[in-house]
């Protein structure tokens, strides 16, 4: 059984790679899609340590944190639609309209 | 303090009435007065003060069965540190009898305003001011109410700056006419800056008394005050004398009793209401409801006493020498409220509120009664026909000089035997009001010290003497003008507050009469046992005679005054200059002019061009203009690309990490 | 098993919920003319629930296995959520109508939100935090966007929606290490496994941290306030309001709770982060201000100079006794801070033009002189926000900085008090417009946004009068805090 310190490096790996893909990337979709790798860090976490506690109540959480964002991907999607009706695209550096 | 909450009559609980009512009747007005008739806006107001009347009879029934009075806390107000000052209510003896003056005496001059303002605002040309004044007046009433309710220094400190507001709101009422067309405004500024060098000086003695006493609350004070006396006397003296500058510039006492004159720019109810028979008197109540502190610093007392005794001497001399029939009364209500002064000063607090009293009556009254001779010489019985605002112009004659009166006596028979009544009480006739006070004092000065003695004689000399050449100016002889010719009665709105007032001059006498001296076992509850204005016969004897030896000698020197217009004052052919001089104020506001205004502008202008728009202003526009030329800098973060928002996040992160790892 | 006490405790919001899902089926048969009767539900729906909120103020109890608490400090909180709400519906009703936007979920999601507030204010567990942080924030994403197809509508609610989401996840993680600390997430089990010296101190000022940023970011402090100014520009001004008010409570509420509660121990390290958090907000918002035009953007760059203010007090929140002044004196501040800003932001609206992004400082000009009514609550507002004495911001402010004096902070109080003075140039501008310049605005037909301009500026000159008591109440109220 591989430690725990593998599932947290793992998971710090995945989270900065969810950061560095908000920060550069320009499509809102795989903008969208890096803040779900952040989520599922936390959520690797919650299941590393869980286990190592042998305890439930981390993975419960895990369950919580899932149902939550599905929530933020169906608002997610419908506010990129909407968007890309008006615009004809999703690239968030055009959206800098407000500012100052 | 709270046992007697307990204990006390459940009536006293109802003293935040007395502000909350004049509230109510103002936010009535302010909402409603748009849509509804003058009727209605007057009544509301009148309503309103006379709720608070209700109120004060009401603890004064409370008072006589539980004479020790109470304290009812309304709310917290502030609570920080040691400064702890509540939303209280004082119901003694002293604050009642200031309550039912105010109220009382400002309900039958709301009544009377309701009429007058009718036609003063369409004589001015603007009727949509009606209820602005009421607005104005019930104001007025809420922070008087405050002022004499007052637990605390701070909250009178409140109700004293509301006053002087209402004040000059009111003396500014016709902010735009008078002469040249800003002699109003000036007057209501004048009114506002003299009365605040008085304030400042309350202030400061507020201040002195929070940092010695740790308090603002009376109780609290009164009962320290005695180891402070003992220990530091000059920090009391000082208190005192800067509470005494508050007093002489809101009861107009030397040297800052020159904004009163002026004041008299406001309607003739104002006059009445506030610059003779109640705010003026606020000083009065400052120093009687002091008196623990006063009592302890001798020399403040006898500055006090002198400064109340020459102001009614100097006063009365301007008043001899005046035309205009509200400044003679203005001077007059001057020189009686030294008269006051001087008696609260002499330790005689009982004398000093009865004359508060008696002269609130019958000031009242002279300043109504004038009120309704003004309107009777603008002739307002035009503005009724026409009834069209616009096209009157009153008269280019001034319905206030006397020398165009004369003969009013049969034109208008009911203002001249109640402004005979008045003026009889001011010249101190008995058994009239004013007879008693105003002896009380002069009996009281008379153990005080037989200088101060003569000057309130002479003064009251004086006073008999302006009184008898009003009454012979404007009453008797021929009219002098077709005005005068064309006057006639005002309407019973008019009349019947006068009537009131009347009444209440004639019987006024008994609230003290030698013998029962009933308002004095009254205030003993609050005041203790002063020195008694017991009734001497001699003294009173005396001032009776000087009283009709000023009336008389008045009527040989005017009865042959035949009025023809630029006739000579008989006076100023007796005694010329000295005349001349009275006539002139003694050039107290020129004086003031050129010693304090004109020296003050110079140096404003001095500091004005090199240092306050060179230096201070380069400094300020420097920092202003620096701070700006960042804020647009810094604008520039806010660049509007979410990948660099979410940059400034991590940013954050990375500096709070680092933060912690450095720790 | 739950019982019924667990959903007694949680009346108000069972009730909000409840009501919101009916309000949606309801709207379905109201036609697009008649959205009024849409507005007035949702109305009575806050009503009946802060009533409940009320019934149950001064109680104390915490249900679902410590889940969800309720207290003085929830109660008041909830209360104020739900007038912020009731002003929202007031606000929007008629702004809605003239945006052509009369559109029922407006009101559902504005009562989804608003129960996420409160179940935030009460939360007791972290999933809890984070499950409604993410109740009152979806909804406002929707809400943010709800000018669709205006661009400015939209951009507002994308930018809001990718860095809320990048914050939620941040703040998750953070979560997640205090759980890896402790192996607990909720309060009293995490507080049992400090206590007990089993937690691992490093993951825990991690998981802290984290979590610091998450919050932060919802209170809107400097360095997590860009979304700030952009949102409330774009989104409608109804909810830009809201926002202002609500959210940050919320986000208060919870930062407060977690810090207190979760880690007094560590509060000599975080002071120095809350410090300097607190400087920059103060020291940035005041500056920026200066320099909008815009009075939506002025107000936002407000509302990040005052959470700096209000996260002054706190600073020094690991001594028990002024951590119990700082909450004091943090809720009789959000007290004044909600009617100041919905003042303000009502006079705005009910100025402001269909298809606006904001009225321009010059579009005040004229104000004073042709609606004395509105002019006198801008007035009010204004003063109350650069805090001189006697109005209600000055105190406040008063009882910010005393607990900051208290806790010995001089060099923040004065900070505050200097970015005070900044602030006034701008606020009085504002009044220097509508006073003293000559224009002729107009009133947008209805009448809701006024009322709620007068009634704010009322209270706040009422409540001047009487700080003490407020503030008395507030001390009072969260004497149960654990």
């Amino acid at each position: 059984m591989a430690p725990i310190s593998y599932y947290l490096v793992l998971a710090i790996i995945m989270f900065f790679i969810g950061i560095l893909g908000v920060l550069i990337r320009r499509n809102a979709l795989i903008v969208f899609m890096s803040l779900e790798l952040m989520f599922n860090a936390a959520n690797l976490v919650f299941v590393a340590f869980s286990r190592q506690y042998q305890a439930l109540n981390g993975q419960i959480s895990v369950f919580f944190v899932m149902t939550v964002a599905a929530a933020e991907v169906a608002i997610g999607l419908a506010l990129m639609v909407t968007i890309f009706r008006t615009k004809h695209s999703i690239d968030v550096d055009q959206m800098n309209n407000l500012k100052g | 303090m709270f046992l007697s909450e307990i204990f006390s009559d459940p009536a006293f609980s109802l003293v935040p009435w007395v502000v909350f009512f004049p509230l109510a009747g103002i936010i009535l007005n302010l909402i409603f007065s748009r849509r509804w008739e003058e009727k209605l806006t007057a009544l509301t107001a009148c309503l309103a003060a006379g709720g608070s009347f209700v109120i004060s009879l009401l603890l004064m029934l409370a008072l006589t069965h539980h004479p020790e009075g109470a304290t009812i806390t309304l709310l917290e107000w502030i609570n920080t540190g040691s400064l702890q000052i509540n939303w209280a209510f004082r119901v003694d003896t002293l604050s009642v009898t200031m309550m039912l003056v105010v109220s009382g005496v400002g309900t039958l001059i709301h009544i009377y305003a309701a009429g007058y303002m009718h036609y003063d605002v369409r004589i001015n040309g603007d009727p949509s001011r009606y209820s602005r004044f009421f607005i104005f007046f019930n104001l007025f009433i809420l922070a008087m109410m405050l002022l004499v309710s007052a637990d605390n220094y701070l909250m009178l400190f409140v109700g004293w700056e509301g006053v002087g507001l209402c004040s000059y709101l009111l003396i500014g009422f016709w902010f735009e006419k008078g002469a040249d067309g800003i002699a109003n405004a000036r007057a209501a500024k004048k009114a506002f800056l003299v009365n605040r060098i008085g304030d400042v000086g309350l202030l400061i003695a507020l201040f002195l008394m929070f940092w010695n006493f740790g308090s603002l609350q009376f109780d609290t004070v009164f009962a320290r005050a005695p180891e402070v006396a003992a220990a530091t006397p000059a920090v009391l003296l000082a208190m005192t004398l800067f509470m005494l500058l508050g007093v002489a510039g809101k009861s107009a006492q030397l040297p800052l009793y020159v904004w009163l004159p002026d004041a008299m720019a406001g309607p003739t109810p104002v006059s009445a209401l506030i610059h003779a028979a109640t705010m003026v008197t606020a000083g009065v109540y400052l120093v009687a409801r002091s008196h623990t502190l006063y009592s302890l610093v001798p020399a403040a007392q006898t500055t006090v006493v002198w400064l109340g005794a020459l102001t009614a001497l100097f006063a009365a001399t301007i008043a001899v020498a005046q035309n205009d029939i509200k400044k003679v009364l203005a001077y007059s209500t001057i020189s009686q409220l030294g008269f006051m002064v001087a008696a609260v000063g002499m330790g005689a607090f009982t004398a000093g509120l009865f004359h508060l009293t008696t002269h609130a009556f019958f000031k009242a009254l002279l300043f109504l009664a004038a009120g309704s001779v003004i309107l009777g010489m603008e002739d307002v019985r035009k503005l009724d026909e026409t009834n069209l605002s616009d096209s009157f112009h009153h008269s280019h004659v001034d319905p206030q000089d006397m020398t165009l009166m004369g003969g009013l006596r049969r034109k208008m028979p009911v203002t001249f035997w109640v402004y005979l009544m008045g003026a009889l009480a001011l010249a101190g006739i008995a058994p009239l009001a004013g007879f008693f006070s105003k002896d009380e004092i002069l009996a009281a000065a008379s153990q005080n010290g037989l200088l101060v003695f003569l000057v309130l004689l002479a003064a009251a000399f004086l006073t008999a003497f302006y009184m008898g050449r009003q009454l012979w100016l404007v009453f008797f002889g021929k009219p002098r003008s077709e005005n005068a010719e064309n006057a006639r009665e005002n309407t019973a709105l008019i009349v019947l507050p006068l009537i009131l007032l009347a009444g209440l001059t004639v019987l006024g006498g008994l609230l003290n009469f030698p013998g029962s001296l009933a308002l004095e076992g009254w205030l003993e509850h609050t005041l203790g046992k002063g020195i008694n204005g017991e009734f001497n016969s001699m003294v009173a004897g005396i001032s009776l005679i000087v009283s009709i030896t000023g009336l008389v000698t008045a009527w040989f020197v005017y009865s042959r005054y035949s009025g023809e217009i630029k006739k000579l004052d008989p006076l100023e052919d007796m005694f010329g200059a000295v005349f001349i001089g009275a006539r002139n104020k003694w050039y107290v506001d020129e004086l003031y002019h050129a010693i304090i205004v004109r020296p003050l502008e110079g140096l404003s202008q001095q500091l004005a061009q090199p240092v306050d728009q060179g230096l201070i202003d380069g400094i300020a526009v420097g920092f202003g203009s620096l701070t700006k030329a960042i804020a647009q800098s810094w604008r520039s973060i806010e660049n509007g690309f979410v990948r660099s928002y979410a940059l400034a996040l991590l940013l954050g992160i990375v500096l709070i990490f680092s933060y912690l790892v450095i720790r | 098993m739950p019982t019924v006490n667990d959903f007694l405790l949680i009346l108000p919001e069972v009730v909000l919920l409840i009501w919101a899902l009916l309000i949606l089926l309801i709207d379905l048969w109201i036609p697009d003319t008649k959205k009024y009767y849409t507005a007035v539900l949702s109305a009575a729906g806050l009503v009946i629930s802060a009533g409940c909120a009320f019934a149950l103020l001064g109680r104390t109890g915490s249900a679902f296995s410590n889940m969800v608490v309720l207290d003085g400090f929830s109660s008041v909180l909830s209360i104020l959520f739900l007038l912020s709400g009731l002003a929202a519906v007031a606000l929007a009703y008629d702004y809605l109508k003239r945006n052509a936007a009369q559109r029922g979920e407006y009101y559902t999601l504005l009562l989804f939100s608003i129960a996420g507030m409160m179940l935030m204010a009460s939360a007791n567990d972290l999933i809890m935090v984070f499950l409604s942080l993410e109740l009152l924030s979806i909804p406002l994403y929707i809400l943010a966007g709800f000018f669709r197809p205006r661009l400015a509508s939209e951009e507002a609610a994308l930018k809001y929606f990718l860095l809320g989401a990048f914050s939620s996840a941040i703040l998750l993680f953070g979560i997640a290490w205090i759980y890896g600390s402790t192996g607990h997430t909720d309060f009293p089990g995490i507080v049992a496994s400090i206590d007990g010296g089993r937690a691992n101190y490093l993951l825990l000022l991690i998981g802290a941290g984290l979590l610091l940023v998450g919050f932060g970011f919802k209170i809107g402090v400097f360095p997590f306030h860009m979304w700030v100014p952009d949102t409330y520009q774009g989104s409608p001004s109804s909810i830009g309001a809201f926002m202002t008010v609500a959210t940050k409570a919320a986000g208060f509420a919870a930062l407060l709770r977690v810090f207190l509660v979760l880690f007094p121990a560590e509060a000599p390290i975080m002071a120095g982060i809350l410090w300097g958090l607190s400087a920059a907000s103060m020291i940035f918002g005041n500056t920026v201000a200066i320099a909008q035009m815009n009075m939506k953007r002025l107000l936002a760059y407000s509302s990040i100079a005052n959470a700096g203010y209000i996260l002054m007090a706190f600073v020094p929140y690991g001594n028990p006794v002024i951590a119990q002044e700082a909450v004091s004196s943090a809720l009789f501040y959000l007290l004044a801070y909600a009617l100041t800003s919905f003042g303000a932001w009502a006079v705005m609206i009910a100025l402001e033009p269909a298809e606006s992004d904001g009225l321009l400082l010059q579009d005040f000009s004229g104000l004073g002189r042709k609606y004395p009514w509105l002019g006198a609550a801008l007035l009010i507002s204004m003063l109350s926000f650069i805090g001189v004495p006697l109005t209600m911001g000055f105190w406040g402010k008063f009882y910010l900085f005393k607990t900051a004096v208290d806790g010995s902070q001089i060099p923040l109080v004065l900070i505050g008090l200097l970015t005070s003075l900044v602030s006034a140039y701008y606020y009085l501008r504002i009044v220097m417009f509508a006073y003293f310049k000559p224009g002729e605005p107009q009133i947008q037909p209805g009448r809701w946004a006024s009322v709620v301009a007068v009634i704010c500026a009322a209270g706040i000159f009422v409540l001047s009068f009487i700080p003490t008591p407020v503030f008395q109440f507030a001390a009072q109220m969260i004497m149960g805090m654990k």
